[in-house]
């Protein structure tokens, strides 16, 4: 306890630059998501019986075998393919937003999928045209299902930037790179702790902002239950 | 009008955005640029060092010496190894590094025979590229070693290389896995001593794995750094190296040509106070006392006088 | 072109034969895996089976689960190899608290996705909750607890690169000799294999996963009418590809 108290700046600086590389994938993947989600169930071809069918369904399963690629490995194929630096920041960055994205993109082609048919008939009986029926409509509907998956994405991105450390690349797995050069398990203790501290934090925030931005979802009702549901068959099967 | 859904629309965009920007403004300003730009304030001397703890002791002692002359220092820290940095050293991305003078003379120079202190540094002079060079050698050094237990040296009756090859059994080595492709590793043991030794991975540079590998057997040998206080601290036998197949490594700054003589002289004056017990004591108050590398360095450039 | 040069690298036989060569690495990470997750299995598999039947501490066992997908796995790897040094069983300890969550998921999560008409259909019939168990929910949860297999797999796949940072073999030993000594293509060429490695096991266990379900349940799938909810059967993989 006594290292952490003195040296809680350590700690503070990696945390920081740990959010640095952490935050912008969660965001862009979860940007990256909504037109690739979208265009995925506009190939569902009418009357299938599965969302993830056709071209739809190779995009789906692309995503999913990317997921299937060890972090370390893909941080060290993309410098070939895209020609950052090993040790730049950026390639993480890239590699991070890959990991969102195979994650995000199963989630907002389930969520954009499972708006009910007869809704959207009404929205476009009433006039809305196609862009604002997906902004007004589609992508309400869908949101609880979106933010379940983006809290998902959320919790791996941070758990994942430590991976980095090993690389050079300053986050808070420098705290293990550097605990266990010198012997100092209250090291790596802290940076696990802080890792889970920053996911906790992170994933409340983004509960509030779910409960800001869709205020209909603050009572118990459908949506939730859906989404829920959701994610408990993911928690399944991962 | 501003509606509802335009209200939340707004919100989630402004988080988005804050938090977007916030970041971007600490990414800028925290040391995440390893070597991707140059450095740009023509004052400003950056200082990296290894990714090993001993050696940011180092460095953190020519920042703040450095620093009590005037200059403003930027320090980049935990770089990586040598095969990353040095181009980054070349490039002036980086300005000083602590270096270790034989590992850094077999970098440049695959063939060289210098073994003693002098002469490595002098070839040292004429190996490094342009735009760098090397400073005074401290009389500290901080050398790879083949380390056994007591136990070990005692029942086979080794306390140095040239004995390794009448033991029986098979030799693993435990060390970073660039130990491999090193001159001293397990090609430079068959043909300097003739011993066939098979190699354990373990990427601590000779830190408590490597060490615990060394106590549990799962290693006869180790690669522990000389300047590592847990050779004392275990009562582990370095063993002797009469055919100098591990050079010495003199603790020495290697800088670009942005150190201008008054920083040069500042560095000099680290070296001149360094020896090897010194340097033992900086160690053993990182990894026993567990102290941060700025306190150590400042404790001691205190005592010494420097600052 | 460093992709060709990696590609050289696999395919290169002077880097196979020997105790390091690239096939012994390659089956001691095929081997570390599977062992991991097989001992997780043992662990996790009857304590999920207790929870998805008799519906009791679902909320701590969803909660831990939480808390160890969360876990950084080089924090765990290194503080393991640590405390226990660098014998096999400090990565393996480590490998298999990671795989222990996506098993007890898939255990509990196949055992409640069978639906509990059908359940009180079986007790109407006269069966025994043992039988139940043994007879209606774990061969109808069987899809999901492969599901739950293979995503842990797959997590212990990855973190066994990363293992070889605290000195555990595997093809991880030759990204680190790589990266220290800036062999891109070894680097790249062992980073391809893992990855291929991975995607074997994918393949292997989504296959498994569609041959398990019951031929019952298979046949009525298909005649599902449009427009029916589908359950999502390979739903969203949760956790860190680590």
């Amino acid at each position: 306890m006594n290292w952490v108290l003195s040296n809680l700046d350590t700690i503070w600086d990696d945390t920081v630059a740990h959010l640095a590389v952490a935050v912008p994938p969660i965001i862009i993947s979860f940007l990256l998501s909504i037109p690739i989600g979208w265009l995925v169930v506009r190939l569902r071809r009418p009357g299938a019986s599965r969302v993830s069918s056709g071209l739809g369904g190779a995009v789906v399963t692309v995503a999913g075998l990317l997921y299937a690629v060890p972090s370390l490995p893909l941080f060290i194929a993309l410098p070939g393919i895209i020609g950052t630096g090993l040790q730049d920041p950026v390639n993480v960055v890239v590699g991070l937003t890959l990991y969102g994205l195979a994650l995000m993109v199963r989630s907002t082609v389930d969520g954009l999928g499972s708006v009910d048919a007869a809704t959207t008939s009404a929205a476009t009986a009433m006039g809305y045209s196609g862009a604002q029926r997906f902004f007004r409509v589609d992508l309400p509907l869908a949101g609880p299902v979106l933010l379940a998956g983006l809290r998902v994405v959320a919790v791996s991105t941070i758990s994942l930037t430590t991976v980095g450390a090993v690389l050079g690349i300053q986050s808070l797995g420098s705290l293990f790179t550097d605990g266990i050069g010198r012997n100092i398990p209250e090291e790596i203790v802290s940076g696990i702790v802080t890792v889970l501290v920053l996911a906790i934090v992170i994933d409340g925030l983004l509960v509030l902002l779910g409960r800001a931005v869709m205020p209909w979802t603050r009572k118990d009702t459908t949506a939730k239950r859906r989404a829920r549901r959701v994610l408990q068959a993911a928690e399944a099967t991962s | 009008m501003i509606t509802a859904p335009k209200l939340r629309a707004g919100i989630a965009a402004a988080v988005a955005l804050g938090v977007a920007a916030a970041l971007s403004g600490c990414a800028s300003s925290s040391p995440l640029d390893s070597g991707a730009s140059s450095s740009s304030d023509s004052k400003t001397i950056v200082i990296g060092s290894q990714a090993y703890y001993s050696n940011e002791i180092i460095a953190e002692l020519y920042a703040q010496v450095l620093e009590k002359d005037g200059f403003t220092v930027k320090r980049n820290y935990q770089i990586g190894q040598r095969e990353v940095y040095l181009p980054q050293l070349q490039k002036g991305a980086i300005d000083v590094m602590p270096e270790y003078s034989g590992n850094l003379l077999q970098y440049y120079d695959k063939n060289a025979t210098a073994k003693s202190e002098s002469d490595i540094a002098s070839a040292l002079e004429k190996a490094l590229p342009k735009g760098l060079r090397a400073l005074d050698a401290a009389e500290a050094t901080d050398q790879d070693s083949y380390t056994v237990t007591k136990e070990f040296s005692e029942q086979n009756d080794v306390t140095s290389l040239s004995d390794l090859s009448k033991v029986k059994e098979t030799l693993t080595v435990g060390a970073n896995s660039e130990n491999q492709t090193r001159p001293y590793g397990p090609k430079g043991l068959k043909s300097v001593y003739g011993v066939t030794v098979q190699s354990k991975a373990i990427e601590d540079s000779g830190g408590a794995l490597t060490v615990k590998a060394l106590k549990d057997g799962t290693v006869q040998l180790a690669d522990i750094y000389t300047a590592d206080p847990s050779i004392k601290a275990n009562d582990f036998v370095t063993l002797k190296d009469p055919k100098n197949l591990i050079v010495a490594q003199n603790v020495t700054p290697v800088v670009s040509d942005k150190v201008d003589d008054k920083a040069a002289a500042d560095i000099d004056k680290v070296s001149k106070v360094l020896t090897t017990d010194a340097l033992i004591e900086l160690n053993t108050k990182s990894t026993v006392d567990k102290e941060k590398s700025s306190e150590i360095a400042k404790a001691f450039l205190q005592e010494e006088g420097l600052l | 072109m460093i992709i060709g040069q990696a590609f050289a690298w696999v395919v290169d036989p002077t880097n196979y034969g020997g105790p390091d060569g690239v096939q012994a690495r390659l089956w001691e990470h095929v081997w570390i895996s599977l062992l991991a997750v097989l001992i997780a299995s043992v662990i996790a598999v009857p304590i999920g089976y207790l929870i998805g039947h008799t519906g009791r501490a679902r909320g701590l066992a969803i909660a831990l689960s939480g808390g160890i997908r969360a876990l950084p796995t080089l924090g765990v790897l290194t503080l393991f190899g640590l405390l226990l040094g660098v014998n096999l069983q400090a990565p393996l300890l480590a490998l298999v608290i990671l795989a222990v969550p996506s098993v007890l998921a898939g255990a509990y999560a196949g055992i409640e996705s069978v639906e509990p008409v059908t359940v009180d259909a079986a007790r109407a019939q006269g069966m025994t909750g043992w039988q139940i168990l043994t007879r209606v929910e774990i061969p109808l949860g069987l899809p999901l607890l492969i599901g739950g297999i293979r995503a842990a797999v797959l997590q212990v796949v990855a973190t066994a690169t990363l293992a070889a940072y605290v000195g555990a073999g595997g093809l991880g030993g030759y990204v680190f000799l790589g990266l220290k000594t800036q062999d891109y293509a070894m680097m790249l060429g062992a980073s391809i294999l893992v990855i291929a490695l991975a995607i074997a096991f994918e393949i292997v266990f989504s296959v498994l996963q569609r041959a398990v379900v019951p031929a019952g349940v298979a046949e009525r799938s298909t005649r599902r009418h449009p427009g029916s909810r589908e359950r999502t059967r390979t739903p969203l993989p949760e956790g860190t590809p680590s």
